[in-house]
Formats: C-alpha cells, sequence, structure tokens
C-alpha cells in the first residue's frame, strides 16, 4: 500500500488488506537498515486479527521514497505525517530497535494520536560504538556482517521451515543499503541513533500504556540499557523473551503474544 | 553466540539449525517420522495456514527434521534458507518452475550432468520452457543466447563430463546484466570446495545424494536462495513479485523482501509438485554433513594422489582434471576453487589408450572401485561409458560427446590412497594385457 507523505511515496505493508475505518490501527516502524518485513509474521497477524496494520518501510529505505530521517525527531514527524496521509487518527505504535526510538518520540510530539507505545529491542541512551559508527560509513558490508552477529543468539532459530536467520538479516541490511543510492541509510540511522538525546523528557510525555519487549540476549541493546528508561515509566511493562536483538525472527511467538496481550 | 564474526564453516556444518531438542534433551538432531503436526487450536491452525506464525503442518511442506537440513546447507552457503527436495533433480525442477512458465526460456551449460540436460532438453520443451545450451567458457554465447523471455542462466560448478569450471563471476554479470538471476548446481564441489553466493551466482542446488550425504545411501536435494537477487527491480518475475491467488493472493516480494523465491517454492512448488525429502534421509544427510569438512580434504587429497599417479601413467593418455596444468580450466579452478585447482573435487575422467574392450576388462579388473553409476561416495566408483551410460552411441558420436572408447570417470573416495592406486596399477595392466 502505498500513501503520499508530505509529497513522497511511502509504502506500508497492510498485509495484503485495505484500511477500514471501523478497525484499530497499529503501526510498526523497523530499526536501521531494516523494512517492513523484519515484521512478517508479527504484522501478518495483526492484519488476520481486527486491526489495520502499516508497517512502514521508511523514508529512503526500499519502497519508500524521500530523505531518509537524520534524526529520531525528523523521523516521528514523518510518522505523523504519515498517520495524516493514511487518514489515521489514533494508532497503537510498535517500533524496533532505532524504530523505537521513533515511536517514542512520536508518543510525546502527538500524544492524542498514540495508543500504545511497545518499544521492542531498545535502549536508551542508544549509544552506537565508534566501531560502528565508522564501519557504517566506510566499510558497511563488513560493518552489516558484524550487526548481523551481534543481533542473532541462537544457531537454531524458529522464524520459518528453513530460514537462516544470519543470512537472511544479512541479505536483507545489503539489499536495503542498496536501495538508496544516494544516502547512506545505514551511517544516518546509527547516528540518528546515537545522537538521541530527549528519551527521557519524551517517554514524561506519554499517556498511554507502555511496553519494554526485551532481548535477555540481546548484544545491540542489552536489557540493562533500557532499565533507567523503564524505572522513569513505572506504569510500564516490562517483557523480557529468550532471543538477541533480531528477536521478532529469534522469538517470534513470544513477540507475537507480549504484542497481543499489551495491545488487547 | 558472540564475537565479531559468524562461527566457521566446519562449527556450521556440525551446529547450523540444530539445539537440544527442548522437549526430551536429546542432542542429536531427532527423526520427525510423523507426517502432520497437531495444532493447538483452531486459530493456531488458521494462523499456520495463513503464514502469521511459525510452525509445521504436513510433511510434505515442512518438517522439524528437514528444516535443520535446510537451515545447514542454508548457513554452509551463506544463503538465507533452502528447501530440501527428494533428489536433486526435483530442486532443479523446483527451482524452474518457481520462477517460469510455459514461453520461458534459459541459457544453460552445455557441460551439465546427464539428467540435467534430459529434463531441459526433452522434459522442459515439452511444457513450454526451451533452453539454449553453450559452452560453458564461451561468454560471448551466453550473451549471444538470451532472449526477452530468458528467466534463467544455469551451470554446474565443476561441469560433466571434462570439469569445465563455471566462471561464475562472469557469468553471474551476464546474467544480471539481462536482469535474471543464475543458478549454479554445486553438487560435485559441495559448501566446502566452493561458495557460489560469493563470487555472483543468485541461486545454488545439490545433490545432497552425493558429497552432502557422502556415504551412498540416500536420494536428496536441495536449493538455496543467496537472497541478493532482487526480483521486483528485475521486473521480470511477476510470479514472484504480484498477487498469487493460488495462495492467499499474496505478494511474495512484499512478504519478504528477500525471501519471495523461497517462499513462492515452498508453497506453491513443494505443495502441488509434492518432492519433498522424508524425514528420515534429512537425518542421513545431515549426518553426513557432520563430517563433511574431514571427508572433502580427504576426498582431494586422495583425489591428487590418484590424478598424479594416471598423469605419469605409459597406458594413460588424457587425464581429465583441473590439476594438471594443460587443463582449459586450471586457472580458473585456482582463482575460485579453495584449494585451488585442487578443489576442483574428486569425480574427473581419465582416457586408456585402448579400445572399447580394453575399457571394460579395466572395469572388471578392479577390485577397490565400485563399478555403478553414482559419485561422491565414500567409497570410490568407477564407470565406464562407452559400456554402459552411452553404450548405444557409435564411435564418431561418442567423440562429439567428448568421450572415447577408452575414457573412464573415477570418483575417488576416502580409502587409503595407496590401496587405490595399487587397484588401478592392477587393472591398468590386466587392460593393457587384453589389447596385446
Amino acid at each position: 500500500m502505498q500513501f503520499d507523505v508530505t509529497g513522497h511515496s511511502t509504502y506500508c505493508y497492510s498485509g495484503g488488506k485495505p484500511l477500514d475505518p471501523a478497525k484499530p490501527t497499529v503501526v510498526f516502524i523497523h530499526g536501521v537498515l531494516n523494512d517492513h518485513s523484519v515484521w512478517i509474521l508479527q504484522s501478518r497477524w495483526f492484519a488476520n486479527h481486527g486491526w489495520n496494520v502499516l508497517a512502514v518501510d521508511l523514508p529512503g529505505h526500499c519502497r519508500s521514497e524521500g530523505a531518509p530521517p537524520a534524526s529520531v525527531e525528523e523521523a516521528a514527524a514523518f510518522i505523523v505525517a504519515l498517520l495524516d496521509a493514511a487518514g489515521v487518527a489514533k494508532a497503537a505504535l510498535v517500533g524496533h530497535s532505532f524504530g523505537s526510538l521513533i515511536a517514542l518520540e512520536t508518543a510525546a510530539r502527538a500524544p492524542d494520536r498514540v495508543t500504545h507505545l511497545a518499544l521492542v529491542g531498545t535502549a536508551y541512551p542508544m549509544t552506537v560504538s565508534p566501531a560502528l559508527l565508522d564501519g557504517a560509513l566506510n566499510d558497511p558490508q563488513r560493518t552489516i556482517a558484524m550487526v548481523s552477529t551481534f543481533s542473532h543468539s541462537m544457531l537454531a532459530p524458529p522464524l520459518g521451515p528453513g530460514s537462516w536467520l544470519y543470512g537472511s538479516s544479512r541479505a536483507l541490511m545489503r539489499r536495503v543499503l542498496a536501495s538508496n543510492t544516494d544516502a547512506n541509510v545505514f551511517h544516518i540511522g546509527f547516528k540518528a541513533c546515537n545522537d538521541y538525546a530527549n528519551g527521557e523528557q519524551a517517554l514524561a510525555k506519554v499517556p498511554c500504556p507502555v511496553l519494554f519487549l526485551l532481548g535477555e540476549a540481546d548484544q545491540m541493546t542489552p536489557p540493562r540499557a533500557a532499565r533507567s528508561l523503564a524505572q522513569k515509566a513505572p506504569g510500564a511493562k516490562v517483557v523480557t523473551v529468550k532471543a538477541g536483538h533480531a528477536l521478532m525472527a529469534e522469538a517470534p511467538d513470544e513477540v507475537l503474544f507480549a504484542l497481543r496481550d499489551f495491545l488487547k | 553466540m558472540s564475537g565479531y564474526s559468524d562461527p566457521g564453516f566446519d562449527t556450521l556444518a556440525l551446529h547450523a539449525g540444530a539445539a537440544p531438542d527442548p522437549a526430551t534433551g536429546a542432542r542429536a538432531v531427532p527423526i520427525h517420522l510423523t507426517t502432520s503436526f497437531v495444532f493447538e487450536s483452531s486459530d493456531h491452525a488458521a494462523a499456520l495456514f495463513n503464514l502469521e506464525r511459525a510452525g509445521h503442518v504436513y510433511s510434505r511442506i515442512s518438517n522439524p527434521t528437514n528444516a535443520v537440513l535446510e537451515q545447514r546447507v542454508a548457513a554452509l552457503e551463506g544463503g538465507i534458507g533452502a528447501i530440501a527436495t527428494a533428489s536433486g533433480q526435483a530442486a532443479l525442477h523446483l527451482s524452474i518452475a518457481t520462477l517460469m512458465g510455459a514461453g520461458s526460456h534459459i541459457v544453460a551449460s552445455t557441460a551439465l550432468y546427464g539428467g540435467s540436460q534430459n529434463l531441459l532438453h526433452y522434459t522442459m520443451r515439452r511444457f513450454g520452457i526451451d533452453t539454449t545450451f553453450v559452452k560453458p567458457g564461451d561468454l560471448d554465447g551466453w550473451r549471444a543466447a538470451i532472449r526477452p523471455e530468458t528467466k534463467l542462466l544455469f551451470g554446474e560448478t565443476v561441469g560433466n563430463p571434462g570439469l569445465d569450471v563455471l566462471d561464475i563471476p562472469a557469468v553471474s554479470e551476464i546474467a544480471h546484466a539481462a536482469k535474471v538471476p543464475l543458478l549454479v548446481d554445486s553438487t560435485l564441489t559441495s559448501p566446502y570446495l566452493i561458495k557460489p553466493f560469493d563470487w555472483g551466482a543468485d541461486l545454488v542446488y545439490h545433490s545432497a545424494t552425493k558429497f552432502l550425504s557422502g556415504h551412498g545411501t540416500v536420494i536428496g536435494g536441495v536449493v538455496v536462495d543467496g537472497g541478493s537477487f532482487d526480483w521486483e527491480r528485475s521486473g521480470k518475475f511477476a510470479e514472484l513479485t504480484e498477487a498469487y491467488d493460488g495462495f492467499h493472493n499474496m505478494v511474495f516480494s512484499e512478504e519478504s523482501t528477500v525471501g519471495a523465491f523461497l517462499l513462492r517454492a515452498r508453497r506453491e512448488g513443494l505443495r502441488d509438485f509434492g518432492a519433498s525429502m522424508s524425514p528420515h534421509t534429512a537425518w542421513l544427510i545431515l549426518q553426513g554433513i557432520e563430517t563433511l569438512p574431514l571427508r572433502m580434504e580427504r576426498h582431494i587429497g586422495n583425489t591428487q594422489k590418484v590424478v598424479e599417479f594416471l598423469a605419469a601413467h605409459p597406458f594413460v593418455s588424457r587425464v581429465g582434471h583441473p590439476l594438471l596444468e594443460s587443463h582449459p580450466s586450471h586457472a580458473l579452478a585456482n582463482k575460485l576453487l579453495r584449494h585451488g585447482a585442487k578443489g576442483a573435487g574428486a569425480v574427473f575422467s581419465f582416457d586408456l589408450k585402448g579400445n572399447r574392450e580394453q575399457g571394460k576388462k579395466f572395469i572388471e579388473a578392479l577390485k577397490l572401485f565400485s563399478h555403478l553409476a553414482n559419485v561422491g561416495d565414500c567409497r570410490s566408483l568407477v564407470i565406464h561409458p562407452a559400456s554402459t551410460t552411452h553404450f548405444r552411441m557409435s564411435d564418431e558420436a561418442l567423440a562429439g560427446a567428448g568421450i572415447s572408447q577408452g575414457t573412464i570417470r573415477l570418483s575417488i573416495g576416502l580409502e587409503d590412497p595407496a590401496d587405490l592406486i595399487d587397484d588401478l596399477k592392477r587393472a591398468l595392466k590386466a587392460a593393457e594385457k587384453a589389447g596385446a
């Protein structure tokens, strides 16, 4: 499904279904060098269980036009504009990694538009090591391999029959990087994560229910790195699953059940 | 796992796709000999059928034991996933049937396994898929053969019968310029000797019957997707990029940005053609793969010794292995294969300085080498094409196929190399005497 968002064609996976004004809407926001397909199972389930799904490709990523957002704030403004373009008054936001910061900032900027906030594989501050920042800019293929290794915690993941997650996450990152020949979305995304400094202030402005959904073996955003932010939201629900940073693929059912229970 | 890089090849050969069984603690991969899997609820059943949740429904489509094999081969190849099939031929057919229909066209190497040649030259033509064959090293020929309806380029890493090494970087460049993928049969090399994705191939398949299994026990195949080919950007594969009303109106390339081929191959090809692998077979192939690195080292080490022996023997007129500098693929083998030309595998042919009868005598005099129609066994194998696979052909036709009356094909196993050489020495003497 394509929308015109501030003059740029924007792709959202909707599970093959048109938007139904009678249904609630959930927006899935991917992380750095990913696209909508990292939510392949969860987004399809919600699309077939009473929800409108907008699993977006962020601007400048794969099927979406426009400049890639250079900051979390810029990306949050885009999500609000996407809701406007889709004619969606209110939505639940589910973000992974970089996407979790975007969801958080969006919920703070437009609290009346957000019904639920799910922060998946999150950390605050989301510090990116100089090695990864530099590698994303100067040696992206090697750095993709490093990030793929850091993002996985098991050699026998259950995503789907025959899927090899190390290979598929590397292939997706290469595809997303190649999809934008004007800008290095890898480095821009990492820098936006690293620069974001408004997390605690943003969380203080969020009135809706909040879920922290974390991977206990996550080496990119370890659960301890989300602890201080979670403590600032005493009402927040924290769920930890046995997985690494790629928890939607390594623990697909557990992630689905946590989101399903949270969005009930 | 932790660290800066993925586990190495030998580790993946043992662990990729497998963990101790959560229900029983079994360390080895269990054999899930069951046709079907109980649903937790009606909702669970519907979610599995509609690809909303991961899991298994029916063993023609997927099975937990097969899934381990699929992940393991995908890991060893550096791919995104794989599908296990009933045979290598089934893997080739599944690849073709997923990518095209009647009116499509393939450009293939002439240096193919006879079964693949039959499938393309006779059988697929009956279903409206045409193939143009070009010599693997003729890069202009590959380019010239491409038509608007071409959907696939196809060759073998190391081709039959002369071990022509496919110039995967060059041929994949030609394929990609034409917006089509390159499919490579890597049976004779296995992922241990070459990883075709690293050189530009898009899809790889194996007859797992051969070196992956390694013990001459089961028939099986596996096709792996490298996840690098952009089906949408190509614009030539509506099968993957447009809604398919045969499966929930799914647009496979939207569902999975890099995994569209495997999605359709499993959800349509395995479902409808049904050429799936038995879980028992998958388990035996997994057993083989656990020792693949060790076996391949021994296979090619033994082969080197046998090639050196034959090349120096006065009753041998030609040895067709890229180890020899005179072989046309010597330089390319050194460039592309692990261990260089030594990595061109353990299956090769050589010519006796004799007639058809002397070739038969040679075979009959062998004691360790088994006379049969297979390759890639841990035991050494031999066949005499002029008296078996090609026995109906005239001497002229044989010559046209690059086979002489004295051509012998060997598949070198894991025995003591000195014993193999003694066996060959004895048989060569017997053949020589038969011509006296």
